[in-house]
């Protein structure tokens, strides 16, 4: 895609407006980004604190530091937080400060929805974490919430969880609505569906998973919330229900769930690759189509979550050959971004090093997938360490890679200042040192036969488990690097120039660095 | 808002409560997948299996389980744990239950059956899990079930094992509990 560049004299020097209440009543796409991405930080620190207290608990056997009890609320919240309030609100943030500037057009379809939708979010997680201090304490039964530990067996609390994913999940859904109609309904002249950067497309295609699980999700706490208040027994044997049911219904949603975390990093890595490599991405519609066949997949493999639950043979291979054939799509992207980088010239600049390590360390994360989804192998694998190590490593240095390595390459757009490239390597070392250290020994332990979700373990496990913990403290520490160097950029530093890249191609590379507060207030010319 | 991005708005927001009513309509989707696929081991009742009683049938092992569901303080098990039995005959096993508590309890069996893929082949023409069982303090019983396992069953299945677990449902709404078992039964009746 090629554009003019114009030079954007706003006639009216309408500005942000001043104080806090620019943040609380703004509908501004930029100033809407900026709150879920300050608001995903936040929430990636207290998720990240809690998964330090579970490495720090499990650093040797035996139980030293918190109850058991803790424990399991601790593994409840650090899943809840990290999904819902950590990588979700990241991309949701991302899509609003990139979607509008890379079609050119001025905003969001619905600002005054965008602004609804992220200002929820903090009373969700006020909620869900205030469940930490009542009595019973907090939600203690996993973050895939499984009846009956999360009906029959849970502290009181759980009405708070459910309340408190109601609103998640509304917001998501809102979100979602609002991406779909500025892509579907803005875009510049000349901005075809095929012409939009992949970001965009990856945006499209989540958003429309989001609006068809989501609601799911809805259902299935709101039946929760039915069978402990209600007397309804929906996932009660007693009275003719069915726990299985349950997992049919929240895997429904957790699968295309774990592809909205991941198809917005495609469109980030794709972006970043192809600036870097300085060469056009190999494959863009199939890029695209790959995108699209990953989307529609995810709804026909959900029970390979479930392959311990007694399903029948026929189900069991159903859903092992559906979960394979997922590998042929991601295997194309895999091509597809190797093959940009092949004989370009590449330099390795932080969002690069991010990027790189996201083809490779998501590859193995998606290979351990694939063994996963043999079920004979599934039947040993699951509910282990193994498990842990795979989605761990798609969703660290997967879909959290991928957060990071975008607001390193935009960043100088959104503050108008070079971060500190000397730090910014020295964070993505630490990090990338530090999330392999800490799981990749899981995969050997899990293989061993270590239970995921106890506080404690065999002593035959003690050895990776003490590296796995190291590399948790290395890891989370770097992060306090992170808000650093972005606090450090957002504060001052070297002028970006508008371009930013030498390799950057998109409309938003086309405005002012800092991006102005109204940008494309009339549409760009796009051949 | 232009009017192209009105439409768009709200097909999407039609989409959203469409989803939320999918997201229930599973339940009667899943408890109708399992009935005609007879995949989750449950058992149906049948009236009319008897154009299914034979003279020749095979020798068969039909063993009972019987598992109290959580503080479910009766006691429950079966008269006997294993029955040689043959195929396309009509047989009668009982399990012996008492209330052992000083109060008045009601409870529900739900049955299950293994490997998954005998249930559709062993019939029920009576079961004490088609209704609930009230007991007084102290007072026991034994349960009939009248079975009949189809020749039908695939060749490889030598044992079926036939397991109950013991509900305590005396704070259930009784009827909405014994309406959903009832529906549960007599869908499937041939």
């Amino acid at each position: 895609m090629s554009a003019v560049i114009e030079n954007h004299h706003d006639d009216h020097h309408h500005g942000p407006a001043k104080g806090l209440t620019r943040w609380l009543y703004t509908t501004n796409h930029k100033d809407i980004g900026t709150l879920y991405l300050w608001f995903s930080f936040a929430m990636f620190l207290i998720g990240g604190a809690m998964a330090l207290v579970i490495r720090a608990e499990l650093f040797q056997p035996g139980m030293q530091i918190v109850e058991p009890e803790f424990y399991n609320q601790m593994i409840t919240l650090h899943g809840l937080i990290m999904i819902f309030g950590g990588v979700m609100p990241a991309f949701v943030g991302l899509a609003n400060w990139l979607v509008p500037m890379m079609i050119g057009a001025p905003d969001m379809a619905l600002p005054r929805m965008n602004n609804l939708s992220f200002w929820i979010l903090p009373f969700a997680f006020f909620i869900l974490l205030s469940s930490l201090f009542m009595e019973g304490g907090a939600p203690n039964f996993g973050w895939t919430f499984y009846a009956p530990l999360s009906t029959t067996y849970a502290p009181p609390s759980v009405t708070f969880f459910i309340f408190s994913v109601h609103i998640m999940g509304a917001s998501s859904i809102m979100g979602a609505i609002n991406v779909v109609v500025t892509i579907m309904n803005m875009r510049a002249p000349g901005v075809t569906l095929m012409k939009m950067p992949l970001f965009v497309w990856s945006w499209l295609i989540t958003a429309y998973l989001l609006i068809a699980v989501m609601p799911v999700l809805a259902g299935a706490v709101t039946m929760m919330l039915m069978d402990i208040h209600f007397g309804t027994s929906f996932f009660n044997a007693a009275g003719g229900g069915d726990p299985v049911l349950f997992q049919h219904i929240f895997w429904f949603f957790g699968h295309p769930e774990v592809y909205i975390m991941i198809l917005p990093a495609f469109g980030i890595v794709s972006h970043i690759i192809e600036t870097f490599s300085r060469k056009q991405l190999f494959g863009y519609s199939s890029m695209v189509w790959a995108m699209l066949s990953i989307a529609i997949l995810s709804f026909v493999v959900w029970a390979h979550h479930m392959f311990t639950v007694g399903l029948p043979l026929a189900a069991e291979l159903f859903f092992m050959w559906a979960t394979m054939l997922i590998a042929v799509p991601t295997g194309v992207k895999v091509f597809n971004w190797v093959a940009t980088m092949f004989k370009g010239s590449l330099t390795f600049e932080t969002p690069m090093l991010f990027a790189i390590a996201f083809v490779v360390l998501f590859t193995i994360g998606g290979l351990s997938g694939l063994m996963l989804a043999i079920v004979p192998a599934d039947f040993q694998y699951h509910d282990t360490y193994f498990v842990v190590a795979h989605f761990h490593y798609v969703l660290v240095p997967g879909a959290i890679f991928s957060i990071m390595a975008a607001v390193y390459y935009w960043i100088p757009k959104w503050s108008g200042n070079m971060y500190d490239e000397r730090l910014g390597k020295l964070h993505f070392w630490l990090s990338f040192i530090g999330v392999n250290v800490t799981f990749f020994p899981q995969h050997f332990i899990g293989l061993a036969g270590m239970p995921r979700r106890y506080p404690d373990y065999a002593l035959q496990f003690a050895d990776w488990n003490m590296v796995s913990s190291v590399g948790a403290f290395l890891f989370g520490v770097s992060q306090i690097l992170f808000l650093f160097i972005v606090v450090k950029t957002v504060m001052g530093g070297k002028k970006a120039t508008d371009q930013v890249w030498e390799g950057a191609r998109g409309l938003e590379w086309t405005v002012a660095s800092p991006a102005p507060y109204h940008t494309f207030t009339t549409p760009p010319k796009v051949d | 808002m232009n009017p192209e991005a009105k439409k768009t708005l709200r097909r999407l927001v039609i989409a959203v409560p469409l989803m939320f009513a999918f997201g229930f309509a599973l339940v009667p989707l899943y408890n109708v997948f399992c009935e005609v696929t007879g995949i989750n081991g449950k058992v149906f009742q049948s009236d009319n299996a008897e154009k299914l009683v034979i003279e020749d049938g095979r020798p068969l092992g039909l063993q009972f389980i019987s598992t109290n569901n959580e503080n479910m303080p009766w006691t429950f098990r079966p008269s006997e744990d294993v029955m040689t039995i043959s195929t396309g005959k009509y047989y009668t096993a009982t399990f012996y239950v008492k209330n052992t508590t000083n109060k008045t309890m009601t409870a529900q069996a739900v049955p299950s059956v293994a490997p998954s893929n005998a249930a559709a082949h062993l019939k029920k023409l009576e079961c004490f899990c088609f209704e609930q069982q009230e007991l007084k303090p102290g007072e026991d019983a034994l349960l009939p079930v009248r079975l009949l396992v189809s020749d039908e069953l695939p060749e490889n299945i030598e044992n079926i094992i036939l397991s109950y677990t013991i509900f305590d449902v005396t704070e259930y709404d009784d009827e909405a509990v014994a309406q959903h078992m009832h529906e549960e039964h007599h869908e499937m009746e041939h």
